[in-house]
């Protein structure tokens, strides 16, 4: 189970960053988007995959998995969610006051 | 023109009721099962947002008058302070609390410090994600 | 058990959502958030005297065990750096109510502001690698408003490219975290240090220490600074300010956390790589603020050239390098806050920062001119002036432990500091006044008091440098004995 999604974590980060070296923004976006999602995959791997029960230690139940990355990971999410909401305001904001989304046009210029 | 969301509109004057119910059961659920302040608060702010779609905006805004950027602030309020009522018995920050107490409806019920912090909680997330919803969908 | 610890990061927290909830007050906004600063600094100065009498301090949230709750841990260094933070970030505050802005004031500046303390202080103070990693973004989520405040065109093509680098270095963190957690099992600092220890730091523990390096230096910005210049030239003075004395020193803050704490056991494959990053540092700052004529182009690279020399003394991992490391940080937190302050103050004043349209500010300005001068010296390190004692300690610590090129450079880079800043003061304060009082673009009126307060700070790190060594030396013990901090978390 941990080799399919270490694979599927390639995957993503390799989208990720093809997104992320496009020129348009909201690309961008959702490159940085992918790479976070992918970075979470790889929290909730890094506690080991077990089958059993929900991380809450109860009586007469063994095999329970770790609760920490997925605490872990919450947060993370949060976070990411945060960020992205964010960044999709901010470039949008930009795009209105910029006039255009396409990174090499945003790149400015040394005497302003 | 304007959209016919007639459908939209009745369904969610009832699904927004359920939903409402619906996150009241997870927040009150969260102290020994899945569920709590996170996903309850979450759950609200679904609900709100489908109210957002179904009806105007500003409707809406006229009806429900909260600014969600405060009850954010207030939220992180209520749970940082929940967190220095452990300071004030001379514990550790964040130290919770727990007791049993007889209610007069409900029985003997377990009242936790936690259930405190979670409410700080539910309206911190109920703010932030209706905050952001609407300063994505806002276009000036 | 000390919840005094937890104090610097709550107060700004809870005035900072007071603040939101009264947002159109600007009084109560100015005046609760100066308490805040006040208050909190108050605090580590009392802290500060209780890690001197009863050694490190810690704080278990919660009420649970080291390796499993989240530890607040409050040694030397880290008291020193929030103390430093909340004095430099009182002074750019006092800057900012003059100088702000009452539109922006009223878009959540001192919200902002507060979070923006809370987690740098909260970066400082924390024991537990994770929630360094929720510090960071609290603070960066915080700088990220911060640097589009005002919504300018070129301030928002800039964050856009601040924003990007540090989500993709805030996924480094996490992979870091992630993979460190699953060989160790723990991401407690202390209880980390002692497993690395036991465990021994092999091939795979050196990598992740790298992948780290790369995260921190990316914040602090040792070698991969080239977003620094762009993103710390766009926002509003008081607040290029407050990134400049306080974020790239968080990240130095994590390196030497992490180096000196977890993974020392290397120290010829890490530390060396360190030193070379650093020399390269110092040697492309030299050149960025040798090359261009524009003020907060200079100022910023000058911002890197410290990076540079400041993490040359963890390399030695002697006494006298962290010694030097520590005076020099606390310095140049102070100094750049100060000459950043100036630099947009003189940018306010002629309208304009490239330095070839200015001249002769000195005939109507001579506080700000002779200010700036002190400034200067002191970056440079003339005694008695602050910088002074960490260039010395930083070469003597590189020279015993025969890292030669690297305290060379580091020598060499002081000059280039020199020339910079001097060409900067000849071509902006010297020369023939072009400015009569009526073409000036702004009033400088209350701007002095704040710059004046952070000279006096400057000069008192440096003149009662005597009275503060006691401090800095047990920040520099408890550096360097990584088994002080295990021993008082874990007990």
């Amino acid at each position: 189970m941990e080799i399919v999604i270490a694979i599927v974590i390639g995957i993503l980060v390799t989208i990720g960053t093809y997104l992320l070296l496009s020129r348009q923004l909201l690309r961008i976006v959702f490159g940085s988007s992918l790479i976070s999602h992918a970075v979470n995959l790889l929290i909730i791997t890094s506690g080991g995959l077990k089958k059993g029960n929900a991380p809450l230690l109860g009586e007469g139940k063994i095999g329970f998995t770790d609760a920490l990355p997925q605490a872990l990971i919450l947060t993370a999410i949060v976070i990411n969610f945060a960020v992205t909401a964010f960044v999709l305001v901010l470039s949008y904001r930009s795009f209105k006051a910029n006039g255009t989304d396409d990174m090499e046009k945003l790149r400015g210029n040394e005497h302003e | 023109m304007k959209p016919n969301d007639v459908i939209l509109q009745s369904v969610t004057k009832v699904a927004v009721v359920i939903i409402f119910t619906f996150s009241i059961y997870l927040f009150m659920n969260g102290h020994h099962n899945p569920g709590g302040g996170f996903i309850g608060g979450l759950s609200t702010a679904a609900a709100v947002v489908l109210l957002y779609l179904a009806f105007d905006i500003e409707k809406v805004r006229e009806n429900i008058r909260i600014d969600f950027k405060k009850l954010a602030a207030l939220g992180v309020l209520i749970a940082v302070c929940t967190g220095l009522g452990g300071v004030l018995f001379g514990e550790e920050f964040l130290t919770q609390a727990f007791g049993y107490k007889e209610l007069p409806i409900f029985g003997k019920t377990e009242l936790t410090s936690a259930l405190i912090f979670d409410t700080g909680v539910a309206l911190a997330v109920i703010g932030t994600a209706v905050n952001i919803i609407l300063s994505i969908s806002e276009d000036r | 058990m000390n919840n005094l610890l937890i104090m610097p990061v709550i107060i700004p927290l809870i005035v900072g959502m007071v603040l939101i909830i009264f947002h159109k007050n600007i009084v109560l906004q100015r005046a609760l958030s100066l308490f805040a600063l006040f208050l909190s600094g108050f605090i580590a100065f009392v802290m500060m005297n209780q890690v001197r009498e009863k050694g490190i301090q810690t704080l278990q949230l919660g009420g649970w065990e080291a390796p499993f709750g989240i530890s607040f841990v409050g040694d030397m260094f880290s008291v020193l750096l929030v103390l430093t933070t909340c004095i430099v970030s009182s002074c750019c505050l006092i800057f900012a109510f003059r100088s702000i802005g009452e539109k922006n004031e009223k878009l959540y500046f001192y919200p902002l502001f507060l979070f923006l303390i809370v987690g740098v202080n909260g970066s400082f103070l924390t024991g537990d690698l994770f929630n360094l990693y929720v510090f960071f973004e609290v603070f960066l989520l915080a700088s990220y408003v911060l640097i589009t405040l005002g919504g300018g065109k070129k301030q928002l093509r800039e964050s856009l490219k601040y924003v990007f680098i540090n989500i993709v270095s805030s996924a480094f963190f996490l992979i870091g975290v992630a993979y460190l957690y699953s060989i160790t099992g723990t991401l407690n600092l202390a209880h980390l240090s002692f497993r690395i220890a036991e465990a021994g730091q092999d091939g795979l523990i050196t990598t992740i220490a790298l992948l780290f390096l790369i995260v921190f230096s990316l914040k602090a910005g040792l070698l991969l600074f080239f977003w620094l210049p762009g993103s710390y030239s766009v926002p509003p003075t008081a607040i290029a300010a407050i990134f400049a004395a306080l974020l790239t020193k968080v990240g130095i803050y994590s390196i030497f956390r992490m180096f000196t704490l977890v993974f020392y056991h290397e120290p010829q494959i890490t530390h060396l790589m360190i030193g070379i990053l650093a020399a390269v540092t110092m040697l492309l700052g030299a050149a960025g603020a040798t090359g261009y004529m524009d003020v907060r182009k200079i100022l910023t690279y000058n911002v890197v050239i410290s990076v540079g020399f400041i993490v040359a003394g963890l390399v030695t991992m002697t006494e006298a390098g962290i010694t030097g490391s520590i005076y020099y940080l606390i310095h140049d937190m102070i100094i750049k806050a100060l000459v950043f302050l100036i630099g947009g103050t003189i940018i306010l004043i002629t309208g304009t920062s490239d330095l070839r349209e200015m001249s002769g500010l000195i005939r109507r300005h001579p506080q700000l001119g002779w200010i700036f001068f002190i400034g200067t010296l002191s970056m440079v390190g003339i005694p008695p002036l602050s910088g002074f004692l960490g260039k010395v300690f930083i070469t003597q610590g590189t020279f015993e432990t025969g890292y030669y090129w690297l305290g060379g450079i580091g020598l060499l880079a002081s000059i280039f500091i020199l020339l910079s800043m001097i060409k900067l003061f000849m071509n902006a304060f010297w020369g023939e006044t072009i400015l009569s009082e009526d073409e000036e673009k702004g009033s400088i009126r209350g701007l002095l008091f704040p710059i004046a307060l952070l000279l006096v700070v400057s000069l008192a790190l440096g003149i009662g440098a005597e009275g503060i060594q006691a401090y800095i030396a047990q920040a520099t013990e408890q550096l360097l004995n990584p088994s002080l901090y295990i021993e008082a978390v874990l007990k």
